[in-house]
């Protein structure tokens, strides 16, 4: 008689689902995996190792790297640690740009996890409705700091900039004609508020497009409801947080629980699953989306009304404006330590945690009083997650590894750093 | 002029005509495969408010020209612990029942290749031909993953098979006769006469089940491109995989053809028998009204269509939730409408199955 054996599949490095560089080892016993081996480390890059070699400064920009799909919001999470150890607090304008764009990064995050996700369950279409608008997100990035992905915009202090009164616009080409171009530039004739706001006004109807494609739609259902199904108390254990933690029930927010900035200022609900399974956590990121939508209207409001600073003026933290450096010793002095020494930061260390669009992202700051940090630790919040993979996967379908993956909205750049 | 070519043609032996013959199938069938991808990728395109190919050619229209050219050019990889032999030879075996079934598919009235009587029995044996080069793929790539996929196939094809197969039993039940031909000539008088209504069940039964049958999406999961990469022919490359390509897009057009023969009256006019008939007297457009191979054609066009918009449309099914549909829905659902069909003609119920 012939013995029956397991046999273990290679998921990944190189997999269409493996969202980057996910390696995973199955061993199946046919279609049903028994034990799932995530392995991790493909994408390190050594982020906290070089963060002890940089200039406070200079590290803001390795923070977008982390998450590549939340930047901003990285970045936020290491500019509030620093700010707690100097104890600076920025101008109410920064504050409320640094919402608006922690709400926009969450909108750019989820969509890339919705589209990606019905990919995976093998929904292309919605894959291409998000990017369509992601597209726009990407160009509000644009417009306020240059880049489209990796921003480097939130600084100690308050942000880089104020927001720009033009929108970048699309350029005529052979392939797109002058009345194409025309209604592509329609709402982006005036200030980049205006067409935020005009994007908020609009994506709720875009996030029901996206349901109509799968909210109802029985395979979707089939494939999701009742798979990789966590408890609230085994989500606690496991240390999820975000819409992982939310999806089970438990109504951990930071943005409510300790609020930052002028979360505690703005109206907003947090929605939470009931059964902890893939199509709860589903609805909770997409009801997430249409809540950051009414936060980015409140702070459009708020920020119209109200212009002012968006950067500290205690030049020890930020550079002085450009043409006070000009005429003024004492300002090009600021200037220079600040650009080649960095700021240096008193002795002391500290933890700020921001509501990341995955989970809580915190940084850990310890600082001997140099202009680098002593250590810096990232707490990503996907390496929890990805650490229950084996347990939410175990007894499920091969098809059912991919949702899974899909439903932790895995980015390996946080999690190997 | 016509009479010297026709008295060519019937000098020529009887294997040429017919090799002509099959040219004249074949070729234009390829082509048809060609812009099927194209047309496949513009319409997915439009719906997912995007271009599709506009670079090569005017709007693209060259688009599966360069494809075409840029597989051939390419290396058969064949893998270094495959058995070579089977690997080679399945796409073969993949393709060929794909193109065999065209000989009994009705063009218009009397425009076929083989005439058989037994064509409906011919074209289920040829389409269920189609998983050995499957199975035979998975098996001889020695990859986990093209194994998989080949299992999952074999699985899937056999459940849909037993569904389709009752669901054409209600047509051959309809129809009184095995012969294609005769099939359509049944379903004459016009929209009345086409089987897709009194055989409701049946012909969505079919053409789910042929949906499945060529592993097109919702049913895509022996090529799941998230979950096995792309099953069977994962190890494929160059031309061995075109043709792979070509099978899977030429059983798409098969089944379109076949569902547009028999359930919807094939080359036969919708208008027959209704006041636009009349039409069909005026001098240059009438053709349009009358029957002919353009209903055939647009009719094929129309269920292709259904199965682009399917794929823009759905998620994937789960492995074992195919299964749980070919085997719990499908197949009570064509038994029971097999009974409600077999009294209604024992009862000579009117109109329709008398």
């Amino acid at each position: 008689m012939t013995e029956i054996r397991n046999y273990t599949v290679n998921f990944g490095p190189q997999h269409p689902a493996a969202h980057g560089v996910l390696r995973l080892v199955l061993e199946m016993d046919g279609e049903v995996v028994q034990r799932a081996d995530p392995h991790i480390g493909l994408l390190h890059r050594g982020t906290e190792k070089l963060a002890e070699t940089k200039p406070y400064n200079q590290s803001i920009g390795y923070m977008d790297r982390l998450d590549y799909v939340s930047m901003m919001c990285n970045e936020h999470g290491y500019v509030l640690a620093i700010e707690k150890l100097l104890g600076v607090t920025p101008p109410p304008r920064a504050q409320y740009i640094r919402v608006m764009f922690d709400e926009i990064t969450r909108i750019l995050n989820h969509l890339l996890w919705l589209g990606a996700h019905a990919l995976d369950i093998g929904a292309m279409t919605v894959f291409l409705y998000c990017f369509r608008e992601r597209e726009d997100l990407m160009d509000c990035y644009e417009a306020v700091s240059g880049a489209r992905l990796h921003a480097t915009y939130y600084r100690p202090g308050g942000v880089a900039r104020d927001l720009p009164d033009s929108m970048p616009q699309y350029q005529e080409s052979r392939w797109r004609g002058k009345h194409e171009i025309a209604r592509m530039n329609a709402n982006r004739q005036a200030s980049l508020l205006d067409f935020i706001d005009d994007f908020a006004q609009r994506f709720p109807h875009m996030i029901d497009e996206y349901e109509t494609l799968l909210t109802d739609n029985r395979i979707w259902k089939q494939r999701t409801v009742g798979i990789g199904v966590v408890s609230p108390e085994r989500a606690k254990q496991l240390g999820f947080t975000g819409p992982m933690l939310r999806g089970s029930g438990i109504a951990w927010d930071l943005r409510k629980k300790q609020p930052y900035e002028v979360y505690d200022r703005i109206d907003f609900d947090i929605p939470i699953g009931t059964n902890g399974d893939c199509y709860d956590r589903y609805v909770v990121r997409i009801e997430e989306m249409r809540q950051s939508a009414r936060i980015v209207a409140q702070c459009v409001e708020w920020l119209r009304a109200n212009p002012g600073p968006v950067i500290s003026d205690d030049h020890k933290v930020s550079p002085p404006r450009r043409e006070e450096m000009k005429g003024d010793m004492e300002a090009l002095i600021h200037h220079f330590k600040l650009f080649t020494e960095g700021l240096c930061i008193p002795q002391g260390e500290a933890y700020a945690a921001v509501e990341h669009p995955k989970g809580e992202f915190g940084a850990y700051l310890i600082s001997d009083g140099a202009n680098k940090p002593y250590r810096l630790k990232v707490r990503a919040p996907g390496f929890a997650h990805l650490a229950s993979l084996d347990e939410m996967a175990r007894g499920h379908m091969l098809a059912d590894v991919v949702a899974i993956i899909g439903t932790q909205d895995i980015v390996f750049g946080e999690i190997d750093r | 002029m016509l009479e010297s070519t026709l008295q060519l043609w019937e000098w020529l032996p009887v294997w040429l005509q017919i090799l002509v013959k099959i040219g004249i199938i074949v070729l234009p069938l390829m082509g048809a495969v060609a812009y099927l991808t194209f047309a496949e990728r513009k319409i997915i395109g439009f719906m997912q408010v995007r271009m599709g190919p506009n670079r090569v050619g005017p709007r693209g229209w060259l688009q599966p020209i360069a494809d075409a050219l840029k597989l051939m050019t390419k290396e058969v990889i064949v893998p270094t612990n495959a058995s070579r032999f089977l690997f080679l030879i399945a796409p073969i075996l993949t393709l060929t029942p794909a193109l065999a079934a065209w000989a009994v598919i009705p063009f218009a009235d009397g425009l076929v290749l083989a005439d058989v009587d037994a064509a409906l029995l011919y074209v289920l044996a040829l389409t269920s031909m189609g998983v050995y080069g499957v199975i035979i793929a998975g098996w001889a790539s020695n990859s986990k993953y093209a194994f998989l996929g080949a299992l999952r196939s074999a699985a899937q094809i056999i459940a849909y098979e037993i569904a389709m197969g009752f669901a054409l039993v209600g047509v051959l039940m309809a129809g009184g006769s095995l012969n294609l031909g005769k099939i359509v000539a049944a379903q004459s008088g016009g929209l009345a006469g086409w089987f897709m209504f009194p055989l409701l069940p049946l012909f969505v039964v079919y053409f789910i089940s042929g949906v499945a049958e060529t592993n097109r999406a919702p049913f895509d999961v022996a090529e799941g491109e998230s979950e096995i990469v792309a099953g069977f022919h994962v190890e494929y490359s160059g031309m061995a995989f075109a043709v792979f390509f070509l099978a899977e897009y030429a059983n798409m057009i098969l089944i379109a053809a076949l569902t547009a023969v028999l359930f919807v009256g094939g080359w036969q006019s919708p208008f027959y028998g209704s006041w636009l008939d009349a039409l069909s007297t005026v001098p240059v457009v009438g053709w349009v009204f009358d029957h002919g191979i353009h209903w055939f054609l647009g009719k094929t066009a129309l269920f292709l269509f259904c199965f682009l918009w399917f794929r823009a449309t759905f998620p994937r099914y789960r492995y074992d939730q195919i299964m749980r549909l070919g085997w719990k829905v499908f197949l009570p659902i064509t038994i029971v409408w097999l009974f409600v069909e077999g009294i209604a003609i024992a009862a000579g119920w009117q109109p329709w199955l008398a």
